[in-house]
This record gives structure tokens, sequence and C-alpha cells, in this order.
């Protein structure tokens, strides 16, 4: 059987028939790191004071996979969260971010662990990206100790440190002054590299942001502000909050780019470009167009302030995933049903991670007073 | 949390009743429909009927003008610096005729960041600002979808800023609470009503100014005090308290004061834990029968 290469044509589907049925299973890794497959992002990025990179991308058949992988665990995740959550398993908060995955793997294809990423509190999937676990993701859920804040923080304050994962916050905006703190560690230390703070459309309109963004400029620290623009700020459309919902216009003289953020090449893309920036010239604001698909949170049914039409449109029209798969099949990297055994083998996984989270226990009663002071100091 | 019922007064055969969510809506209703400068904005209370449902109806009924949906903001400082102290600092001149609804305080499983915010004055649901000077009416998260008294359904029930009420007279010792932990403090004096110890609670409703004639006068009639609250004890109501009973009524007690508090920590999400964080009825019981030497 031959691997049937794709030279450096675009995104033509290959013609069915038995040339299909000779290709080689995916599993053998070596040719598919070295094809290169050329894709263009499905718009042109748009800049404010800057020229934007090339919408043309290189990618290869292995990259494509583990994207669909990546995207396809995380999405899982997401839909179990929802029913543990309705089975009263998760209290609280719990914000989902099913339909924005394409933000999480794309960045995370563009950086390395050192770089940093802060985020606010829709931030399961980042913290898988970071290298986090299902285990560890879905005990901190359920307040157990094998989660990765032994239970004490929940759904809104997961944190890698050791992936550079830096929460994982409640505060609406509030983690874009820490953001641009780490991009100053980072600069102070003279490595080279960045982070990356996340916030919302809503949180967009915060004043602490543009503090945080003028001293950022003025210091040239290594900061990318990115706005994952869902276009609602809980049940508020941005065209209801903001007088000018074009985000990545709106650090005036810091430079910003539009990017489709249903698209996981744009938004590497963007991502890489933005690091590349802001090392040499401070800070930039990418804005990514995305879309979540629950509602803002587990107890918003998500319908009351934008129709359904428009949610299962998006599903149809821009979906991260299907981008992906579509891309696989026409490239003829895979078939339908190894996809799908892909994604019966995330759910899988989901599965087992649930079962081991709920056979560890909750925090020991004195975890209630570490953490507190330095060495427990003052703990009466 | 939806649908969960906590009973605020212990039942006393009220023939109607609201939960505490449509209490708060009504109050805000009234107002509004008594006088027509009297605005609403904030996040979410208009077309999405208010972050948890409080403000409900209201911008059909008075429309975009008088009910205005804000861009997110955290807001603390100006209600601190503006609002709380224009008047002052300007002799009178200024006022700020401005009511901070929130909600605030522990609810199930919301973690560190959305529990125990800071509070200046706790007001029942129904409670009208006459003067010019802003306060801060905040309901506990937890007990929005709670019951409300009977008295609150009449339209023209409103109460004093700084009065406390007398929710249960008691002979032996006197528990002073508020919001939340007044329910519980009723609940614990029926538990020991029927261990012997008759045991008073006051509900303190209006935290500043707070009423300390009345906890004086009552202390001085039981001459044993349990002082509880869900928030830190340093600093707290419970120390202010303290220090008022201490200072007015030394002679009175007879007994060291019982301060029952929150943990000295951030929430925390497991719900083990976050029990732990903060008072139950069983700590309410226990330290009462201390306080009686019991």
């Amino acid at each position: 059987m031959s691997l049937i290469h794709r030279s450096s044509g675009l995104l033509k589907p290959l013609a069915a028939g038995p040339a299909s049925l000779l290709r080689r299973p995916f599993s053998s890794a070596t040719d598919d790191d070295a094809t290169k497959i050329t894709v263009e992002t499905s718009v042109p990025f748009t800049g404010h004071r800057i020229d934007p990179p090339s919408r043309t991308i290189d990618t290869t058949p292995k990259e494509l996979m583990t994207f669909f992988v990546d995207m396809a665990r995380m999405r899982r995740m997401e839909i179990a969260a929802d029913s543990l959550y309705k089975s009263k398993l998760i209290r609280g908060f719990c914000h989902l971010y099913d339909g924005q995955e394409a933000v999480a793997v794309g960045m995370e294809a563009a950086i390395t662990r050192k770089d940093c990423i802060i985020t606010a509190y829709r931030d399961h999937c980042i913290f898988l990206g970071r290298g986090g676990t299902l285990l560890e993701a879905f005990a901190e859920l359920m307040g157990r100790k094998a989660g990765c804040s032994k239970g004490k923080g929940g759904s809104m304050h997961f944190y890698k440190k050791d992936g550079g994962f830096y929460g994982g916050h409640g505060i609406v905006g509030a983690q874009v002054p820490l953001g641009c703190g780490l991009a100053f560690a980072q600069k102070y230390s003279k490595e080279d590299h960045v982070t990356f703070a996340l916030y919302g459309d809503g949180a967009a309109n915060q004043g602490q942001l543009f503090e945080a963004l003028n001293m950022a400029a003025l210091w040239d620290l290594p900061a990318i502000l990115v706005c994952e623009n869902n276009h609602y700020g809980m049940g508020t459309a941005e065209w209801r909050a903001a007088k000018s919902p074009a985000y990545y216009k709106r650090g005036d003289y810091v430079p910003g780019l539009k990017v489709d953020g249903m698209d996981v090449f744009a938004v590497k893309q963007a991502c890489k470009f933005a690091k590349e920036h802001v090392l040499k010239n401070g800070p930039i604001i990418l804005e990514m167009d995305t879309y979540r698909y629950h509602g803002h949170s587990m107890s918003d049914p998500g319908s009351t302030y934008r129709t359904r039409d428009e949610i299962s449109g998006v599903r149809q029209e821009r979906d991260p995933i299907e981008r992906i798969r579509k891309l696989i099949l026409s490239h003829d990297i895979a078939s339908e049903k190894e996809l799908k055994d892909i994604e019966k083998k995330a759910r899988k996984e989901v599965d087992e991670a649930i079962a081991q989270a709920k056979e560890s226990p909750m925090p020991e009663p004195s975890e209630l007073f570490t953490n507190v002071y330095v060495k427990d100091h003052g703990v009466e | 949390m939806l649908g969960v019922t906590r009973h605020i007064v212990a039942g006393r055969g009220f023939a109607a009743s609201m939960t505490v969510l449509d209490a708060l809506n009504s109050a805000l209703d009234e107002e509004m429909s008594a006088d027509p400068k009297v605005s609403l904005m904030g996040e979410e209370v208009g077309e999405y009927q208010g972050a948890y449902k409080i403000s409900k109806g209201l911008l059909d009924k008075y429309g975009p003008d008088r009910v205005c949906d804000t861009p997110i903001n955290e807001a603390m400082d100006h209600i601190i610096n503006s609002a709380a102290k224009s008047n002052y600092m300007s002799a009178g001149m200024i006022s700020v005729p401005v009511v901070f609804r929130g909600p605030n305080g522990a609810a199930a499983g919301v973690g560190a960041q959305h529990s125990r915010l800071c509070y200046i004055n706790d007001g029942g649901p129904e409670r009208r600002d006459a003067d010019e000077l802003p306060c801060m009416a905040v309901s506990f998260k937890s007990l929005t979808w709670g019951k409300a008294t009977a008295e609150a359904l009449d339209s023209s029930f409103c109460l004093p800023i700084g009065k406390a009420k007398i929710e249960h007279e008691g002979k032996d010792v006197t528990i002073t609470a508020f919001s939340k932990m007044a329910g519980y403090a009723l609940e614990a004096a029926e538990i020991l009503e029927k261990d012997g110890i008759s045991a008073e609670v006051i509900n303190l409703r209006s935290i500043r100014p707070l009423d300390r004639t009345t906890i004086n006068t009552y202390v001085r009639k039981t001459n044993r005090l349990v002082s509880v609250e869900e928030g830190f004890a340093q600093h707290g109501v419970g120390a202010e308290i303290c220090a008022s009973v201490g200072e007015e009524s030394f002679e009175y007690l007879d007994a060291p004061v019982e301060s029952i508090s929150g943990a000295d920590v951030p929430t925390p999400y497991a719900p083990n834990i976050e029990r732990m964080a903060f008072p139950q009825v069983e700590d309410i019981v226990r330290a009462t029968k201390r306080a009686c030497y019991r």
C-alpha cells in the first residue's frame, strides 16, 4: 500500500475510488511529518496598525490529526461536564468552552510550555491544552483530592504552573493585568518567552484592561491580549455593551489583528505572528472571532438572547472540528471510520477519567487551613 | 441552588408567602412605581431579567430609559469613595440617593472569589431609602430562593434602617445574627429549647448603623451573648458587638461573649471543607451551651 502524497495543491478533494483503498493507515508516522500540505485560512486577517500575516499556511498530516484528536477530546470533556453538572456532581458555577476549541488548540501549536497563558473562568480546555489531564480536570470539577487544585478551586480556578498556565479567574477582566505582570517577569528575566492573556468581549470594556495595556505598551512587555469574542457577555450582545465592538482596534496605539477563531490554522498563524511581534515591539491584541454553543454557564440556557437558528447555523458552517474533519478527509489522511473511532476513543478516555475521579476522595478537613500563610503560620 | 427553599422565619402559620427573589423583585417594582425618578442600572438587569432574575419584568414595565443594561465593570472603589463619602466631604451639598443592590455571602460551590464580598449595610428584602444618602442592600445569594414573611407582601411595608428585630424572645441567652445566620440561629433556638435553654434571637438587619441599643438592652436581660456571622472574625460584626457590649454592659455579663464566625480562609470549593468554612446550626448550639456553662 502506498500513501497518496499531496503536493502543494490546495483544498481540492481527491476523487473517490480505488486510490483511497490503497492508502496507508495513519499510524505510520514518518511520512506524515514530512508531507507538506498547504491550507488557506477561511478568511484573511484584518490588521490594525500592522501588516497582517499571510493566510497561506503549511501543515502536515500529523498536525492535522493532532488537531482533530485534541479538539475531539476537549469537546467530549465539556459535554460530559454538562451531564455531571446536571447530576449535581459539579456544583456552583460551570462555564463550558465547546465551540471555542480552535483557540486553545491553535494557540498551543504556536507556542511552548515556557510561554504563559492566563484566562478567565472558561478554562477547562486551556488547562487540557497546557498538559493538564482529564482526571485532574474532572476530579477538580467534582471537588476531589486528585483535582488540579486538590478540590479547593473548582471549575473557575484550574492552574498548571509547570505547563505555564496561571489560571482560572472569576472576576471579569482581572486576569489581564495579571497577565501583563507575567509578561513583565518574562522580560525582566530576559527569557524569549511571551504571555497570552485571554479575556472575553464582556471583559473588553473593563477599565483595568486599558490601564494594564498602557503599562505594557509603555514598557514594551511581551504581552499578547487575546479577546475571545464569542459575541455575548453573559446575556448581553456585543453591540449592546460596546460602542466599538472592533476589539482588535480598541488598543488604539497598540496594534491588533482580527482572526477567525473557529479556524485552528488562523489561530496558530496569528499566535505565531504575535509571539514574534511582541518579543521585539511590545504588546499586541488578537481578537478571536469565536462562538460558544452552551450558554454563559450551566445556569443559562443560552437561548433567551440568541436564536436556536443562530447556534445551529454556526455549528453547521463554522464548527472547528468539522473543518478539520473535512480537511483530513479531502486530503485522504484518514477515513471517516478512523475519525469516528478517534471520537469514540475520546469518549472512552473521558468516561474512564470520570470513573477514576469519582473514586478520588474529597480533601482532608485539614486542607481547609492550608495555603493561607507561609508554612501554615498563624493557623489556629 | 434553584428550587431550594430556606425559611428565614420559623413557621408561624403565614397564609401567603413568597420567595426572597420575588420579594426583592416586588420591592424594586414598588419603588420604581412610587417615584418616576427611580431608575435601575447594572449588568444584565434588563433584557436578561437580572443575573438571578431579581429584576424580572421591570424592563417591560418601565422601559429602557429607566432600566439600563450596563457593560461589565467592577465598581467597589466608587461605592466606597465616591458614593459613601461625597455627602460628608461636601458638608451636605452633594447627595447620592443610590441603593447598591447585590448578592453577597457564601453560595454553594462558587469558590473563593465569589464568596465573601464586603458589604456595608444589610437590610431585609423590603426597605426604602427615604433620604439622600447611599446605602448598600445586600441579599445573601443562597437565600434568594428562600421564603419572605407575609408582612413583607404588603406594598406599604417599610423597615427603618438601623433597627434590629427580635425574632424570638428568650430568658437565658441572646443570640445576634443577620441574614442566613438569623435563620440558622432560629433553628438552633428550637434545638436548645428541647434542652431546656431559652435562647432569644435578634436579627440585626442593619449592619451600619448597628442597633447597639437593642443589643445591649436584651443582653442586660439575659446576661449572656452569642454573636453569629458568616464573615471573618477579625474586624467583623461580632467583634464590634463584643466591643459595644463590653463597653456598655460589662457588669451585666455572666459569661464571656461567644463569637462564631466564618473560618479565616478563602472559600474552598470541595463541599466537605466548604461546609467547614461557615457556621452551621450545630456550631451555634454548641457555642450557646458554652455561654450557658453547659
